[in-house]
Order: structure tokens, then sequence, then C-alpha cells
């Protein structure tokens, strides 16, 4: 089967300053991949280059197995993007510039395009300079889910939106997944890459530093537990794999690597647990820890010079 | 009045002023400097009583009389040049001091309202029509301003003839002009719920009035009284200085404020009182075109300029007429247009305007080309890009739309000129030569398309060096001649290669080969559109 999108060794620079460093990135069809990282980082310089926008200083960008610089126009007829910031013409009214997306693209669908009006609440005969940016976020929405693509590409889509129009979002992104087709979503709001990517990439400074389904990451990290014990505990921070101790009402909350689970849970139960909560790391967790590692990494290489 | 509905409104006209203080600063530079600078200047233009009597000719076609208002009976130019002063200057400087009010008013109304500006004041302890009554005194203030500054200034100048009395009159018209469009703009303000709105029906009104004035001047002088433009070139002033026309102007800004005022003490904030228009809920055909939708976002710059440039070609054409009128007296003319043979005076004249025309025409033509690189910085191309379309189409597009408007432009700059021209002469020049003496320029139009699209293709960063190419084809065009500039020099501006009809023979040579560089330029510039990477 081919890969649906296939990058290899990307790197894109301007000028000296090096944006991407040697991507690798596999999107399989059906498949919904979450593309996380700080501001800066290298997410829309990457879709930029998917999008055939921007020229890949090396490496391979290939979608539908054809190039994404030079077969931009012919993979475009079946790919749907969202910006993170839709601008648009601020003279044509919302429904207008609905009509041009689709057209644009080719393969509309009237029916499905004022559903979606409807759904997303948006009143089309407004101009768009009088939008709100979550109003011009839903009109490149619904252009996006009005058209028939096979593979959408969302660029921290829900800024903007209220929680309602973001759970809307997040039923369209799973129908059309229902449909077998696949999604990019680019997201600062975790929970949400949570909800419904299957893999994920974390990137930082133009680097892919994780790649993985959610349980394979989980799995190399941290439990979150909270424990209550009929005998005191001793002080333990200094267990091998016991992070983040913190005493409150008698319990006892902290985080524990995944390898030391079973020897951590034994030591306690010699106490007489009382109470044992547990909850898998959040994606937040997992991407705040990459990016503590960073920095404590970057400080103590200031720290050698 | 109820106080507290005006409370703090001196605390905001500090802010309004402050918000302005460049812009008005730079409109009262201009306003006061251009008037007396032109003001000075006119004792030296018109010595002679034959001159003036001359001048007093002109100003009297009814072309004239639709552009600058009615002027004075002749013999009154001879008692003191502040008449021709006020024939020329006077209309325009209102409508220069009307513009700036409006667009005072206009953005320190609805453009703060619009902004969410309004909305932080009146949660503070301010009256409900402060920000309005500041807005008030803020316009009101910087048109005695101008009245006293011209008022004063032109005394000042020594002029014979002209009085305190009259020049602090001269002042008066332009700030009570200036004040009265003001007003009016306050109260669209209350009427439409965006600044574009206000703005928009107050330049309409400024275009009704003066369409009227001129309607009326030709014709039938009650009609020119209905326009606050008719009554402000009714006060003879330098001669018999009328004040009746300020003091109705006073009078109606007061009663057109108070309904303002009113309307805006009984309205929601964010709301107007005309009715919202739904816009189009789906998109026309033409529009779901690249064509189309380029087309309809520089649609306004299009039809402006095109009215502009009419209005301009116009303009010439009425002198066009008067040229051979007033040089059909003059002996030493006559020996010159002897000389140069089979071309009379106007149509050298002609060839010299077209010459400046065509670099004016120019201008809108490249900025439709650089609305390309606005759209990118604006992340608006990526709606193309990240859908079918492709980079030789979006720029063929533009490429198009600038090709096309060189023609408009140069044709209702062709037929403006000669429907003027047709009114005026008595031998009225053919409109076969009017156009081709324009359309000759068009290689050069498509050269500086050519020129832009290249380094707009290329290094998107520099497009500016586009209007350096222009300035230097601007200076070849006014003072290449006088300043002896090298033949090889003029030439490297591509209007100047062009031949100048009528008079010159065409060149066909020079036209393929100009086109043939317009067509280079544009094939090298797509090229590298092509490849080059999308900022957005």
């Amino acid at each position: 089967m081919v890969n649906l999108v296939e990058v290899k060794g990307l790197t894109k620079k301007f000028g000296k300053f090096t944006a991407l460093n040697n991507i690798q990135m596999t999107i399989n069809e059906g498949e919904i991949y979450g593309f996380i990282g700080p501001n800066g980082a290298g997410k829309s310089t990457t879709i930029r280059i998917l999008l055939g926008m921007l020229k890949a200083t090396s490496g391979e960008v290939k979608i539908f197995g054809k190039d994404a610089w030079k077969d931009a126009v012919e993979i475009h007829k079946q790919i749907a993007y969202v910006p993170g910031d839709a601008n648009l013409w601020p003279n044509l009214t919302g429904g207008e510039v609905i009509d041009i997306f689709l057209k644009m693209r080719g393969n509309g669908n009237k029916n499905r395009r004022d559903e979606l009006i409807e759904r997303f609440n948006l009143d089309p005969s407004k101009k768009c300079r009088a939008y709100s940016k979550g109003n011009r976020q839903k009109i490149a929405l619904i252009s996006a889910f009005a058209s028939e693509a096979q593979f959408y590409i969302f660029d921290e889509p829900t800024s903007g939106l209220d929680p309602l129009m973001e759970r809307t979002f997040q039923q369209c992104v799973l129908e059309v997944k229902n449909e077998g087709k696949s999604v990019l979503l680019s997201s600062h709001i975790l929970s949400e890459v949570e909800k419904l990517c299957e893999k994920i990439s974390i990137i930082r400074e133009g680097k892919i530093i994780e790649t993985g389904t959610l349980s394979e990451m989980r799995h190399l990290t941290r439990t979150n537990l909270i424990v209550k014990t009929i005998k005191p505990l001793p002080p333990f921070e200094t267990k091998q794999g016991v992070h983040n101790v913190n005493y409150e009402n008698g319990e006892i909350s902290f985080q524990v690597d995944s390898e030391e689970l079973d020897s951590i849970i034994k030591f306690i139960s010699e106490f007489g647990i009382q109470k044992l909560e547990s909850s898998p790391p959040t994606l937040e967790d997992l991407f705040l820890r990459h990016y503590e590692n960073a920095k404590s990494i970057a400080s103590n290489g200031g720290k050698g010079q | 009045m109820n106080l507290t509905l005006i409370k703090g409104t001196g605390q905001l006209v500090k802010i309004i002023i402050r918000q302005h203080r460049f812009q008005l600063i730079a409109w009262l530079i201009g306003i006061v400097g251009v008037s007396l600078a032109v003001a000075s200047s006119y004792q030296s233009i018109y010595q002679t009583a034959n001159d003036k009597t001359a001048f007093a000719l002109t100003m009297q076609n009814p072309a004239m009389v639709a552009m600058l208002g009615p002027g004075y009976d002749a013999k009154e130019y001879l008692v003191t040049v502040g008449t021709q002063f006020a024939h020329e200057m006077l209309l325009f400087s209102v409508i220069a001091v009307a513009i700036m009010s409006i667009l005072l008013v206009g953005s320190s109304t609805r453009t703060d309202e619009e902004t969410g500006r309004i909305e932080v004041i009146r949660s503070l302890p301010v009256g409900r029509l402060s920000y309005l009554a500041a807005c008030i005194i803020v316009v009101g203030f910087v048109n005695l301003i101008i009245t006293l500054l011209i008022g004063v200034g032109l005394r000042l100048l020594n002029i014979e003839g002209i009085t305190f009395e009259s020049s602090i009159l001269y002042g008066a018209i332009l700030g009570t002009g200036g004040f009265i469009f003001g007003s009016i703009t306050a109260f669209f303000a209350q009427l439409s719920d965006t600044s574009r709105g206000t703005k928009g029906l107050a330049f309409g009104a400024l275009i009704i009035a003066y369409l009227i004035r001129a309607v009326g001047d030709v014709g039938n002088e009650q009609l020119a009284l209905i326009s606050p433009l008719g009554w402000s070139v009714r006060t003879d002033v330098f001669i018999e200085n009328y004040w009746w026309p300020i003091n109705i102007s006073i009078l109606l800004s007061g009663v057109v404020l108070i309904f303002a005022l009113y309307l805006n003490s009984i309205r929601d904030i964010d709301s107007g009182f005309l009715p919202k228009r739904k816009g189009k809920t789906s998109a026309s055909p033409y529009i779901m075109t690249t064509f189309g939708l380029i087309y309809l976002i520089q649609r306004t710059k299009i039809v402006a300029w095109s009215i502009g440039i009419f209005a301009l070609g116009a303009a010439f054409g009425a002198v066009l007429g008067d040229m051979e009128k007033y040089f059909a007296d003059n002996e030493f003319v006559q020996m010159m247009l002897s000389q140069v043979g089979d071309f009379s005076i106007t149509e050298q004249f002609l060839t010299m305007l077209m010459g400046i025309m065509s670099l004016i025409s120019a201008i809108p033509v490249i900025m439709t080309i650089l609305k390309l690189k606005s759209e990118e910085i604006h992340n608006r191309t990526e709606h193309f890009y990240s859908r079918s379309i492709s980079r030789n189409q979006v720029l063929g597009s533009y490429t198009l739309l600038a090709i096309v408007e060189s023609i408009i432009y140069l044709m209702v700059l062709a037929l403006g000129l000669w429907l003027a021209a047709l009114t005026m002469m008595d031998d009225p020049i053919s409109f076969g030569t009017v156009v081709q003496s324009a359309l000759i320029y068009l290689p050069a139009l498509w050269v500086m398309i050519g020129i832009t699209v290249l380094i707009f293709g290329f290094v998107p960063k520099i497009t500016s060096v586009i209007w350096l190419y222009y300035a230097f084809c601007y200076v070849v065009a006014y003072v290449g001649g006088m300043l002896k500039f090298p033949d090889w020099m003029k030439n490297v501006s591509v209007f100047e290669v062009i031949p100048k009809l009528p008079g010159e023979e065409i060149n066909v040579i020079v036209l393929v080969l100009v086109l043939a560089i317009s067509i280079v330029l544009l094939f090298i510039g797509f090229f590298g559109y092509k490849k080059r990477d999308i900022v957005g």
C-alpha cells in the first residue's frame, strides 16, 4: 500500500537559519495524525511545504505518491486545508467566500455546504470585515468539510472557536475519518489532539523529537498516582523513578516512571493502602516533560561552557 | 441639557486631539501652506491688464465655471489679484478642508466605536453624549484654527486689495465649509453602523454637493444655492465681502449637530438607524473564477482611478480649447506656431499632455500587480495555493487585469479629453487623433507591468524599486529637456522612447521592440514566481 503522506529527511533553510531539520513523517490512509509543538517549532513551515508553497531545501515530500512541490495543483484537488488564522477578503461575504473556495477546488457539495453553515451556526450574509476571528475560522472549516477531499490539513483550526463549535469540529473530523479519509491536525489544544489522534508527532526547534501512538508514548513516561496509607509513609522522594511528590491533606500525589511502577506499588502496599488513584499521563504531561527536559539540557549546556 | 450627558467631554477632547495630532498638523500645514504660497505667487503671474482680461475670459467658459465656480465680473479681476486667487483656489480649498473634517469625524465616531474604544470609554463615568460632543468640539476647533491662520496669514502677505475683513472672510469660508461637512458626517455616523458606511455617505454628500453646484453655476443659480459649496463660492470675497453664506453654514451645522446629538442619545452602542444591508449568501458565477475574484477585489480602485483620469482628461481638454482662444491674440505664439509647420499648438499641447497622463495612468496599473504582494503578505494567496490553482493562473490573472486596466485608463483619458475639447473648441480635434496619441503609450505601460512582475517574481521584498524607476521616468518627462539630460539617459525611460503623436511618425520597429521587451520581462517574472517560496 502507498502511504498517503511520505516525508523523508525533509530539511528547510531560510538563509542560514534551519527551520526544519531532517523531518520524517508517514501518514496512512484513514489516519488522524496529530502534530504538536510550541510556537515557532516549524509546524506551519512543514505544512506549507506539504502544500507546495515553500520549496524543501532537501529531502523527499510525497503526497498520494506525487511530489508536493511539482505536482501541487494536481495534489490539491484532493486536499482541504484550514489555516490557523484565515485572512479573508474584507469586501466579500462569508457565503461568497465559501463558494469561491469550493469552486477553486472544483468538487464542492452545495447541500453539504448549507448543512455545515447550519451546524457551525454561521451567518453567511455578513461581510468578512465584520466577522470575528472565530467566525472567519468557521468559514475556512465549512469550506474544508464541504469539499470532497481525501486528505485534510488543519493548522491550529480551532483557535477562536467557542467550546461548542470546537465539539462540532471534532465531530466533523471523526465523520471524515469514518469515511476512510486522513487528517493532519496541528494544534496547541492538547486535549483535542489526545481525543482525536491515533498517531502523534512532537516537533521542537525544527526536529521531530517523538513519534508514536499515544499509548506508546505513555509507556515511555510516568503515571500519576494519589495514595493514602494507614501507616505514614516514610519520605521516599529519593527512590528511583519517583517524581514531583506533594503532601496534601494526608494524601500524597506523585509521578512514577512506568518501569518502576511495580516496585513502588509493592513498597507502598506495605504501609496499608487506604486509597489509590492512578491516571495515565496526559498529553500535556508528555509535552511539558519534553519541553522541560530540553530546557534543563539547555541550561546545563550553558553552565558547561 | 442634562449635564451628566456630557460629563468628561473635556478629557475626551484631549484624547481625540492626541490621537489625531500628526494627521491634523499635516492637514493644517498642507492647507494653510498651499493657500498662502499660491496667494503670494499670484502677485507675479498676471501682471498686465491684458493678461488679467485673458484670465477672466478663460475662467468664464462654462467648463471652468462648472469646475471652479462662477467667479467674478471681468473688471473685478483688475481690482485685486485676490479675485484670481479666490476663483482658482477657493472651491478646492473648501473641498480639502471638508475631506479633512469628514475623515476626522468619521474616525473619531464610528471607527472608534467599531474598534471598541468607545465601549471602553463609556464604561467609565462619562456621559452618553460626551464622545460625540468632544469630536464636534475638536472638528470645530480645527476649523477655527484654519480660519484664523489663513485669515491672518493672507493679510500678512500684504497683497494689494486684500483687507483684514476679506482675508478673515476667506478663512471663514474654508472653516465653515469644513465644519458643515464635519457636522454632516457626525449625523451620518448615527445612521450607518460602520465607519466605511459613514465616510461613504459623507463623501457621497460632498460629491453631490459639488455636482449640484456645478450644474447650478452653469445654468440655474437657485439650484446652486441648495448646495453648501454653492453658497461658499458666493461671498464675493475680496470685493463685496458678503457674510451671509458664513451665517447660513453655521446655522445649518448647528441644526444638523442637534439632530446628530439627539440620535446619538437615543441609540444603542454599535447600532445605526439605517437598516443593515444583508450581503449575498452565495457567490455569483463570475467571482468564482480567479480573474473575476481578482477583479472584484480591485474594482473600487479601478472605478475610482477611471473617474479620476477621465476628470483630469476633461480638465485638460477644457484648457485645450482655451489655448487656441488665448494664443490666437498672441503674436509671439503665432510666430512660433508658424515655425512648427503642420501641427497646431493644440496638437503639440496634446502630445505633451499624453506624455504626462500616460505616466499618471501607470500608477494604478503598477498597483494592480503590487496588490498580489500585499495579498501574499496578508496570507490570502494561500487560499489559492492550498487549492487547485496554479501560480501561473494567479499571476496571469493579475497581469491580464493590469493590461486591461492600462487600456481602460488610456481610453477614458482620451474620451474625457476629447469630450471636453469638443465642447470648447471651434475646430475640434478628431477622436481618432486623440485615441491614437493615448494608446501609443500602451507598450510603455506594459513594460512597467513587466518590470513589476519581474521584481515581484524573484525578490518581492524590493518591489518598491519599480517606483524609483517610475520616478526617474517622471523626472525625464517633466524636466529632462530643461535639465539637458543626454539622449541615452532619457531613453532609459520607456515613456521617452515611445513616438509622440500627433507630430512624430509612428516608428513600428521601436514599438515592436518595446512590446518584445515587455513580453520577455513578463516571461522571466512568471518563471521566477513559479520557483520561489510563497510566504502566505
